[in-house]
């Protein structure tokens, strides 16, 4: 048994055999063949090997996920019997006497530029399925075994360097039962899907990638960050005792599902879920979730190949507000740039992406964009209790320029005889220090505010929370933050507004006694972590706590208010 | 057997309609399908093909068809246009 460590990433423990996700090394190099014809039958067995895969899996996505997500490996399936790919790659193995990975590389990737030189931006993209296809080719041709993550079919554990957006979303939550990588932290993307998945993960292991094979039995204690190689039998039961013990505490904090949130002095609060999909909801109502603090909304722009129309919108959001059933749900236009990118907006690429054209600031140019998102929350509005947030506000001229888009939209929309709330609560995110320092003006123009804590901690200690070499900067506990979240929050109790927070801090069981003693109104956290923050609030006292914020803030540095909070035994 | 059509699907012709378009081209073995747009004319038996015109809103093409089902391939195709939304006669 070997073990190693990581950062906790989503909590529970998983054994399983491993699956290692590593994308292979297609080196094809010109070799000249001899025997002309067999190398052509090399070719179609390597087809005829892709198109019975590609008939299972899209028979499993047909019965899994419906038509629509099946159609894509239709596609790909009529690539392979095309004769405009097969005629000229049968031809050149012999006419030129060459090997067919390299004869078919050449003319897939004639295809690839082809695409790649459209001028429209859906053509453009096809060039990844063509990749795709001829990967699935080249396995079969140069022996390479690599399985996607959409193929995973029994119980694993997913090892990789990194999951992207795209292996994550093709992740089968049936049989992927933890992960571990070898970068990332609490806040990267796989953590974060992780978390909302619901699967245990070690992140940021730095080498699990190369200690684990392929079949090896490995545990993933998403609770410490550990991650064990081969464990022995009497390690396996005694994780699978944790396991049990841990299923057993989450269901002692399944009976706190319908009880309100209150501390121990009777302060309430409120708990709320950060959800990305209409999927998500269900996981809200089921963790006892009082509301939606941060629907993002940017999941509905992403895996696809252009933007989505306003019914698609108008429907996802109608669907959250009808399932939550009059609860408030928080939704954050769209903000997309920085570390997420959309292919066909062809945004240029930036030195300094998380400092650049992202969020409200893309959304104010292309409001093209914006208005069909406005529109569609608008018609929304009458299903539910929508509020609206605008993403990266920075000045006070951005979030009027969005409220009067807004505003113009839904008098158009009236002009049109279409129904819209007129109790949409109108706010901001703060996550720019600039707008946290002049939280006192903001007040009086916004209904609330939602402190982003992953963005505001990032922003003001100038840090990338995602470089290793920088991420000890990364400190929800300094003084420097608490202050900030102190000048937001008074600032909006002073004109009657209140203030939530949608960052991972407001999860973090070492941040919650500060931020009630802040006076912080509404805490909105992944689903999982609401119970247990319901059960810890409900121990506290909120004067108690309130002290407590006050001694912090009196503090020098994080390491000191981390010691400070763990004195009260929390 | 020629007709022609205008593209209004916003996204002009992208890969569920192609295929739609190539498997029923495919089911008429005896007979042969050509897309023509934009000076170029490629098999309607080609997905790459089809994609390959990098056909938009607003483009004109012709379908062809020549052999021994040539009627009812073009209904059929003409069908897919109109069901998948794709375009309008023009003629």
């Amino acid at each position: 048994m070997s073990k190693i460590s990581g950062i906790a990433a989503s909590a529970g423990i998983a054994v399983a055999r491993a699956f290692i996700l590593e994308h292979p090394d297609y080196t094809i190099t010109k070799t000249a063949i001899s025997d002309i014809d067999a190398e052509v039958a090399k070719l179609n067995d390597a087809l005829a090997k892709s198109k019975a895969e590609l008939q299972v899996i899209k028979e499993r996505t047909l019965a899994e996920l419906g038509e629509k997500k099946a159609e894509i490996f239709e596609s790909h399936l009529l690539i392979l019997e095309d004769p405009e790919l097969i005629s000229p790659v049968t031809d050149k193995i012999r006419e030129e006497s060459v090997n067919a990975d390299y004869a078919l590389n050449v003319i897939a990737t004639q295809f690839i530029e082809m695409f790649e030189n459209m001028k429209s931006a859906y053509l453009q993209e096809r060039a990844a399925d063509m990749r795709d296809v001829t990967k699935r080719v080249l396995n079969h041709l140069l022996g390479i075994h690599y399985v996607s993550p959409a193929e995973i079919s029994e119980e694993v554990i997913v090892i990789a360097q990194d999951l992207t957006p795209s292996d994550t979303a093709q992740l089968n939550r049936k049989f992927v039962k933890g992960f571990t990588t070898n970068i990332g932290g609490r806040t990267s993307h796989s953590a974060i899907m992780a978390r909302s998945l619901e699967i245990p993960a070690v992140v940021g292991t730095k080498d699990v990638l190369s200690k684990v094979k392929t079949g090896d039995l490995v545990i993933v204690d998403g609770l410490n960050g550990d991650v064990l190689i081969n464990p022995s039998e009497a390690e396996v039961a005694e994780y699978i005792s944790k396991q049990k013990a841990y299923d057993l505490q989450i269901a002692e904090w399944k009976k706190l599902r319908d009880e309100p949130t209150v501390s121990a002095d009777g302060k309430h609060v409120e708990l709320a879920a950060n959800i990305g999909t209409p999927n998500d909801v269900n996981g809200v109502i089921e963790n006892g979730g009082e509301g939606v603090g941060l629907y993002r909304t940017e999941f509905l722009y992403m895996g696809r190949d252009k933007l989505p129309s306003e019914e698609i919108q108008y429907n996802a959001y109608r669907t959250v507000l009808e399932n939550m059933k009059g609860k408030p749900v928080v939704v954050r236009t769209l903000d997309i740039g920085g570390d997420k990118e959309l292919p066909y907006l062809e945004l240029p690429k930036e030195m300094n992406p998380f400092l650049g054209f992202r969020a409200i600031r893309l959304c104010l140019d292309r409001q093209d964009i914006f208005r069909t998102q406005l529109r569609a929350l608008l018609r929304a509005s009458v299903h539910g209790d929508l509020r609206i947030m605008f993403p990266m506000i920075a000045v006070l001229s951005e979030f009027r320029a969005a409220r009067d888009l807004l505003l113009e939209e839904k008098a158009k929309l009236k002009e049109e005889g279409i129904e819209v709330s007129d109790n949409i609560q109108l706010g901001i995110m703060v996550e720019i220090p600039s707008t946290a320092v002049l939280a006192d003006q903001f007040a009086k123009e916004v209904d609330f505010f939602s402190i982003g804590t992953n963005d505001l901690i990032q922003y003001t200690m100038a840090a990338d929370r995602m470089n290793e070499r920088v991420s000890y900067l990364y400190q929800p506990y300094n003084p420097a933050i608490l202050r900030l979240v102190k000048m937001v929050i008074d600032a909006a109790h002073a004109e009657g507004k209140w203030t939530g927070m949608c960052g991972e801090m407001a999860g973090d069981t070492t941040a919650i006694p500060l931020l009630l003693g802040l006076g912080l109104d509404e805490f909105s956290m992944s689903a999982t972590s609401i119970l247990p923050a319901r059960s810890q609030i409900s121990k506290l006292s909120a004067a108690d706590m309130k002290d407590l914020a006050a001694k912090a803030l009196q503090l020098g540095t994080a390491e000191e208010v981390a010691v400070l909070v763990q004195s009260i035994g929390n | 057997m020629q007709t022609t059509f205008r593209i209004i699907d916003e996204d002009g012709i992208h890969a569920r309609p192609a295929t739609a378009l190539v498997n029923t081209a495919t089911k008429f073995k005896d007979t042969e399908a050509y897309a023509e747009a934009k000076g170029k004319k490629v098999t309607l038996k080609s997905i790459l093909g089809v994609l390959s015109l990098g056909l938009e809103a607003g483009d004109t093409l012709s379908l062809i068809t020549e052999g021994t089902e040539e009627a009812e391939a073009m209904k059929a195709l003409q069908e897919i246009m109109i069901k998948e939304g794709l375009g309008e006669l023009h003629e």
